[in-house]
């Protein structure tokens, strides 16, 4: 799917009379797919191995026909065209890859039968309360019975029984009268979690899946197999019964617990977010997130947020805010913390102001253990991004060791931070109390306690921005919900303290693509849904942390040995 | 006419009085001798007299074991494995079973020389989870076979070394589905594999080539090397080569195990005259000739079938000549050789549910078509004979039973459906009036399973 196949490598197929050439190894589904042409199925997901055990794919199939002793093509006289020898019975889209001259049926006669066929088993055991069932409008069973449901039932005998909430982990509750035994949650927790705890007891219509004696379904990917499932018997504990699907409006963002950088999606109603969902993005995430990346909204709404501008501990407005920072700032002395965890747009905004105050630019780093997967090491999302808008030029250090001895020394005298809590990163109360502390942040810390100038500003679901992940990989994310009043865009603070007019996305982009080459002809709208890769090569010498994970491999460390 | 004599090929010995399963007593009978001469040939050559046999599969599909040899990869650099279904499973069939228990050295000859033929160096006899005791007979067999050099390293000084293990099978019908049983064998559940790409000649057990036999078939490879593919195909009629063992069970005089050459009896004279006809006083109403999956067939309909020279002719129940291929036009098989006999006391309605309750219970779970219809059947059967039956049932069976076969992975598809159509087929007034004739109940159908 990424880069253009050579023709060598495509395949000729006929889907319901039309012609395309696939790449080989494609599956009958993905090649109907690139016609628009939809093959229903439930047990089929592109990332997971294939079972091919719904049965809702099948599809009449066919290849040319030609002479057995020949090998000459069997003309149709009818058609004028080849003959093709029809399969008599269907197979199955997911586990038949394309091969040259197939012949494909998507809806003929047969075809509608099978599924039909297997739409009525699937539901004769399935409760039908779809009005109080929380997977309603988006779940699959219900979208292919509008198209291949009776409408009546023909089943008059009892159906199965089994448990009904059986809470398979922490984050994730289990109906199991709901369950259509796609396995696909089974293969997720093996093939891509590789924590193998899920499985089937019993056997036929019986069967009944749960976790092996012992076990829970705790990794911190377990909400995925919510997402993969088709129907609502796997549900987030945290978000089943709480809202509507239909009635949430979904914005595109990004995980931003560490540089990996997965795309997400956000679902919110009237300014409250519910969830965090993945977004597939095959370069970065495939169709996975951590579960720890889907509980990052909660900070919108926690009891710590911070909702006034104070001066020395009094409210006060922005404009008197912003001329009591820059009066501490007077004298000189002044060194910036700028945050790894901001967007492209206010690292560089940050480096403005640290020029303009010729000040000291500082990051913070945050290391810890990545998971091989989808949680780095670099445990913040835009290290990348700081180097790239000429924030920093080497790599941050965990603690401000060098910051805190000049406090000490005298040297400096007003820190304005961006965000970042510099008692964690190793300033002490006495440093703090030595000097003016300035800060902008959304929720209270040591840092914002000890400020003589505290400016709210907005989570990054509030806003729209951009990321660089660990690929170098330029990603946007857009405005969720409405920041809480009393909170100030943090490019509208950042602007002020500089004394710039551009205060806005669009026209920080414009001083971006001036100032910054790699960016000269990107604009915010223009990067694409999957990103854009920038040029890595100037920081190919940098030690970057990173491990390897999903789609990412550290440059190997030759350059060093 | 009179039926023809058995002709014991497997069972030559069998039943002989003073037979054991000991390998002293085999060897006296001329046991491993075959296995002998097989090393010091080329396999090839074995593998070709196997096609040229046009020996067919026992376990019921009745698939070329020669063709199903050829297909293995032998280019993959990979180990072949060769694994023994002992996994005798379907209703009506008892054969393998008596094969292991009274003559198990037969097997193990019959195994070793297929291996030998296939450069298989370890071999699996998968036995069925409910025979512990053939398991036990079957170990102390290969023990005894190793201890004379038949089996394990340096096999009769001739450098060809493998080792025979035997597996209890998991207690599932589904086991004994070879990719089903492939999974079993590798410690997961039986679900069957998807074909392609898992065909077991190619991506088998551990993803490596492996050539699965029945226990029937692989005795069969130790005649057929014995005395040459051309001497096989004497044996019964073209295309049907060899002989069969039939398990006749239900309602005749003498049910049990009988070998005879393929073709050459009819079904008339086997359950009349070998199996000495319906018990006194009754009459035969139906048979299902190769395992209960099998579709029955009704005493008194007839079938018209076409010869080769374009003529038709018509055959009675009885008539038909017990192959694969005649079977197959009447629209049943030969399957596994499970001949199920039912007489006029037998209720079509609760046999039907005996054996739609057993199926249901056999389906591993995986397709939705098996899955779900095997269990709707069993529940609509199971309502009737409880006295909730209506008159649109039988229509309704029909439908549910047609949605499944050829939809599903495995031929469990067909076995679960092929019952209840043709039971519906074959007897469908029996099910309609079911409702109103309230049955004055005789003795309840023997109990299948």
């Amino acid at each position: 799917m990424s880069a253009p196949a050579k023709p060598a490598d495509l395949v000729t197929v006929n889907i319901d009379g039309k012609d395309i050439a696939v790449p080989k190894g494609t599956n009958v589904i993905e090649a109907a797919r690139l016609l628009n042409v939809d093959v229903p199925h439930y047990c089929y997901h592109p990332k997971l191995s294939i079972v091919g055990n719904c049965r809702m794919c099948l599809i009449e199939m066919g290849m040319p026909a030609v002479d057995p002793a020949t090998k000459a093509p069997v003309m149709d006289p009818a058609t004028g065209k080849q003959k093709i020898n029809w399969i008599p019975r269907p197979q199955i889209g997911c586990g038949t890859n394309v091969s040259p001259g197939l012949h494909v049926k998507t809806t003929s006669p047969m075809v509608k039968d099978a599924r039909e066929g297997v739409m009525e088993f699937l539901l004769i055991n399935h409760p039908l309360d779809c009005p109080i069932c929380d997977q309603a409008g988006e779940c699959k069973l219900q979208e292919q019975s509008t198209g291949y449901g009776r409408g009546y039932s023909r089943f008059i005998e009892q159906k199965n029984v089994k448990p009904k909430r059986t809470q398979l982990g922490p984050r994730v509750t289990l109906d199991d009268e709901r369950c259509i035994l796609c396995s696909r949650c089974i293969r997720f927790s093996k093939e891509v979690a590789k924590d193998d705890v899920l499985g089937f007891i019993d056997r036929g219509s019986y069967s009944t899946l749960t976790c092996y004696p012992g076990k829970q379904l705790a990794n911190n990917y377990s909400l995925n197999t919510v997402d993969i499932c088709p129907v609502g018997a796997l549900t987030s504990t945290d978000f089943r019964f709480k809202m509507r699907v239909w009635f949430l409006k979904q914005t595109n963002s990004i995980d931003t617990e560490s540089s990996v950088g997965a795309n997400t999606v956000v679902w919110s109603r009237e300014g409250a977010i519910y969830r965090i969902t993945p977004r597939r993005n095959d370069e970065v995430n495939d169709t996975w997130i951590a579960d720890s990346g889907r509980e990052l909204f909660k900070a919108v709404k926690a009891s710590d947020r911070l909702t006034a501008i104070k001066v020395n501990g009094n409210e006060s407005s922005l404009e008197i805010a912003v001329n009591a920072a820059l009066h501490f700032c007077k004298d000189g002395g002044v060194a910036v913390v700028g945050s790894g965890r901001s967007s492209v747009e206010e690292q560089f905004l940050t480096r403005k102001l640290a020029e303009s105050l010729k000040a000291s630019a500082h990051l913070v780093s945050r290391v810890a253990k990545g998971d091989g997967l989808l949680v780095s090491a670099d445990r913040n999302p835009n290290v990348r991004g700081a180097l790239v808008t000429g924030l920093i030029s080497a790599l941050p250090s965990q603690q401000l060791g060098g910051l805190a001895a000049e406090v000490d020394a005298g040297k400096i005298k007003t820190i304005i931070s961006v965000g970042e809590d510099l008692a964690e990163a190793g300033l002490t109360p006495a440093q703090l109390a030595k000097i003016s502390v300035i800060y902008l942040g959304t929720h209270a810390n040591a840092t914002s306690a000890a400020a003589k100038v505290v400016i709210p500003t907005l989570t990054m679901f509030e806003k729209s921005g951009s990321l660089v992940n660990q690929q170098f990989r330029l990603q946007k994310f857009a405005k969720a919900v409405p920041g809480p009043q009393g909170a100030t865009d943090d490019l509208v603070v950042l602007a002020q303290l500089a004394n710039i007019a551009a205060a806005d996305l669009a026209s920080v982009w414009k001083l971006l693509a001036a100032e910054v080459p790699a960016l000269a002809t990107t604009t915010h709208p223009s990067i694409p849904e999957i990103g854009l890769l920038l040029d890595a090569t100037p920081y190919a010498a940098l030690p970057f942390v990173e491990g390897e994970t999903l789609h990412y491999k550290p440059a190997a460390k030759a350059s060093a040995a | 006419m009179a039926a023809p004599e058995q002709r014991r090929i497997i069972f030559a010995h069998i039943n002989e009085p003073g037979y054991s399963n000991d390998i002293s007593c085999y060897v006296r009978h001329g046991g491993y001798e075959v296995l002998k001469k097989a090393v010091t040939r080329k396999p090839e050559e074995l593998i070709e007299e196997v096609k040229k046999s046009g020996l067919r599969g026992r376990g019921g599909a009745g698939f070329p074991c020669g063709v199903k040899w050829g297909l293995v990869d032998r280019k993959s650099g990979k180990p072949i494995y060769l694994i023994v279904n002992a996994d005798e499973s379907e209703p009506g069939t008892f054969k393998d079973r008596y094969i292991m228990h009274q003559d198990p050295h037969q097997l193990i000859e019959g195994t070793m020389i297929s291996c030998f033929a296939n450069n298989v160096k370890q071999a699996y006899i998968y036995i069925r989870g409910e025979m512990p005791h053939g398991a036990r007979i079957l170990e102390k067999a290969i023990a005894e076979a190793r201890a004379a050099g038949f089996v394990g390293q340096n096999i009769l000084g001739t450098g060809y070394s493998c080792e025979i293990y035997v597996h209890r099978g998991a207690g599932a019908y589904i086991c004994g589905e070879e990719t089903g049983l492939i999974e079993s064998l590798e410690g997961k559940r039986a679900n069957p594999r998807i074909k392609p790409p898992y065909f077991p000649a190619v991506l088998g057990l551990y993803q490596c080539p492996t050539i699965v036999n029945n226990v029937e078939t692989l005795c069969h490879v130790k005649y057929i090397v014995e005395h040459g593919g051309e001497a096989f195909t004497k044996l019964g009629t073209p295309n049907n080569t060899g002989t069969r063992i039939f398990c006749v069970s239900g309602h005749v005089q003498r049910p049990g195990y009988y070998e005879f050459e393929a073709g050459k009896i009819t079904l008339g004279q086997l359950l009349n005259e070998v199996c000495g006809g319906p018990l006194p006083g009754r009459k035969f109403k139906a048979v299902i000739p190769g395992g209960s999956s099998a579709k029955i067939l009704r005493f008194g309909e007839t079938f018209t079938l076409k010869n080769k020279d374009g003529s038709t002719r018509t055959l009675a129940v009885e008539d038909i000549p017990m192959d694969f291929d005649t079977l197959a036009a009447c629209g049943t098989m030969g399957g596994s050789g499970g001949v199920i006999v039912m007489d006029d006391t037998v209720n079509m309605v609760e046999a039907l549910a005996n054996i739609n309750a057993f199926y249901s219970h056999e389906s591993c779970g995986q397709c939705t078509p098996c899955r779900e219809g095997s269990l709707w059947m069993k529940k609509i059967t199971t309502r009737m004979v409880h006295g909730n039956a209506r008159t649109e049932d039988a229509a309704l069976l029909k439908s549910v039973a047609d949605q499944i076969p050829g939809r599903t992975i495995c031929a469990f598809g067909e076995a679960c459906s092929w019952p209840t159509q043709s039971f519906l087929a074959k007897f469908g007034d029996e099910f309609k009036g079911y409702a109103e004739a309230k049955p004055t109940k005789p003795a309840p159908a023997t109990p299948l399973i």
